[in-house]
């Protein structure tokens, strides 16, 4: 459509409701999230730069962010590997108890998150079924980093294999054949024609996972012991700052983890950007 | 080869999901069924029930009629807005929970940007129901609309300007040739948009501020229940929303075979 030309229907579309809909969904979204977004901007444009630095700089801060980051990245990075796995598994083989299998990849996008916190908790403890086994072998999960990274791999599992899946699915065997006519071994194949053809839904599923894990609050608290400095996340120490009434506290760190969150999701969209322009279909 | 792979599948599953499920019914059931029912019928996890379901009950039609709402708007028109209009609606994928409590209590808190009007009428936002739904309902909104969108786009509008020019005022056209279209979608992010209403934890303990017998809801009752070392009391919770979340993938099972286009 030129900008010469006049449009020859000045509404924004043909059947009716627009107004209705775009009235109801403007204030539904202004009264649900831009309200209380403000409310976080205006309380965290009140503090001072000093006030903010000192908060989010002290060592229960840093430590907090570190783990928080950290553990996220490293869940996110088991799932990518194993979960692609999971999804090649699900995508090419047929083998018994797939249905079940299937099913219960599902299970920690659906199962409430303290529910999960308690029940991997119940496992991981050094009281736990494979707790008990890894504490033989010297290995402490339940209230040490390790079993906030286990959580934290259980939460993202869904986000790879769901992501990853269908674009295994849909490979087409054609090139995998041409390859191997070519002379490729199967690990040569893997590598340079099924890698990256995946790698963009690999790196979406690893962003979902690692944003998903990086909020996760109920999953944590129980198996992580919530030690100030050792285990303790940034969800945490938020509710911590807020039992202490420091509002001003919450919220500095609650708005430096926002724009962290947001920072890292603008990086991953623009490497996916690249990617897909890059590389694109074989 | 293969056998590998799967074997390395299947243990990454049942370490990870597997065992944590079992673990919930194991333990609940582990001091036999007497104590567990003692402990689903006990009057705090009683209250707990009801008013997760109360808070349910509320957010989710709240969102049902947004995703609806937003769905159309977004697949059937163009207008300017329309993309960042799109993003806002994934935005509390983007948020932790704790935060999304967060801002309610900036909002509605004694110091909140809006405490002051709540205070002068009386109201009670956080600390109490309204609050709670409030913030349920933030986390949860996405979960209807992103349901209903892709499938309101992928199948079109033919059937609704067909409808138009055969006379349909809107109500009509959109009761008796949309929704049929979308229904599976639509249960689905509904079923979904309840599953996650019902086990919300992060964004509700920050609202609630945990009255005893006012504002527990099942997942604070379990984390209740847990820290006082009522191990049973906490899994005998946690199996109620166990069985809600396996009800869920089931019904989401059902939906896809009915309907390929749907999530």
């Amino acid at each position: 459509m030129t900008s010469g030309e006049a449009r020859l229907a000045p509404r924004a579309g043909v059947l009716p409701g627009f107004g209705l809909a775009l009235g109801f969904t403007v204030l539904y979204l202004s009264l649900i999230v831009l309200l209380p977004l403000a409310a976080l901007l205006i309380k965290a444009s009140s503090l001072s730069w000093r006030e903010m630095l000192a908060t989010v700089s002290g060592p229960r801060a840093l430590a907090a962010f570190r783990l928080s980051f950290g553990a996220s990245a490293m869940g996110a990075t088991i799932n990518a590997a194993l979960g692609s796995v999971v999804a090649w598994v699900l995508a090419r083989y047929r083998f018994p108890g797939k249905r079940a299998f299937d099913a219960l990849i599902d299970l920690p996008f659906a199962l409430p998150t303290a529910v999960a916190g308690i029940a991997l908790t119940a496992v991981y403890a050094p009281t736990g079924w494979a707790g008990s086994h890894l504490a033989r072998l010297g290995v402490q999960v339940a209230f040490t980093p390790i079993g906030v990274v286990v959580a934290l791999t259980f939460v993202g599992l869904p986000f790879v294999v769901r992501t990853v899946e269908p674009v295994l699915a849909k490979l087409d065997p054609q090139l995998e054949e041409a390859a191997a006519v070519l002379g490729a071994g199967r690990l040569h194949t893997l590598r340079r024609v099924v890698f990256p053809a995946v790698l963009p839904a690999l790196s979406t599923g690893f962003a979902l996972a690692f944003a998903r894990a990086l909020g996760e609050y109920g999953s944590i608290v129980f198996i992580s012991g919530n030690l100030p400095l050792r285990t303790e996340i940034i969800p945490v120490l938020i509710v911590d700052r807020l039992e202490q009434y420091d509002y001003a506290g919450a919220t500095a760190i609650a708005a430096v983890m926002l724009v962290a969150s947001f920072g890292v999701l603008v990086v991953v969209n623009v490497l996916q950007g690249r990617m897909s322009r890059r590389g694109g279909a074989v | 080869m293969r056998w590998l792979l799967v074997g390395v599948a299947f243990t990454f599953v049942a370490l990870l999901v597997v065992a944590p499920l079992a673990a919930v019914f194991a333990q609940a059931f582990g001091h036999g069924l007497a104590a567990y029912w003692r402990a689903v019928q006990s009057a705090d996890t009683l209250g707990a029930i009801e008013l997760t379901l109360l808070i349910a009950v509320i957010a989710v039609p709240l969102n049902l009629a947004f995703g609806l709402a937003a769905s159309w708007l977004i697949a059937k028109y163009d207008f300017p807005g329309r993309s960042v209009l799109l993003s806002l609606i994934d935005l509390p994928f983007s948020v932790s929970p704790v935060i999304a409590g967060l801002l309610f209590v900036l909002l509605f808190g004694s110091q909140g940007l809006l405490g002051g009007f709540v205070a002068r009428h009386g109201l009670h936002v956080i600390f109490a129901l309204p609050g709670m739904v409030l913030a349920t309902t933030f986390v949860t909104f996405p979960l209807v609309a992103r349901e209903v969108l892709p499938l309101m786009q992928s199948l079109g509008s033919e059937e609704e300007e067909a409808a138009l020019t055969l006379g349909a005022s809107g109500p009509r056209l959109f009761f008796r040739v949309t929704l049929p279209k979308i229904r599976w979608g639509l249960v689905n992010g509904v079923i979904l948009c309840n599953a996650r209403a019902m086990g919300e934890f992060g964004a509700v303990t920050v609202v609630s501020g945990l009255i005893r017998g006012k504002t527990i809801t099942m997942p604070l009752q379990i984390e209740i229940l847990y820290n006082d070392y009522d191990f049973v009391g906490a899994f005998a919770v946690a199996t109620l929303l166990t069985l809600l979340a396996l009800v869920t993938l089931a019904v989401k099972r059902i939906v896809e075979g009915r309907q390929p286009g749907a999530s």
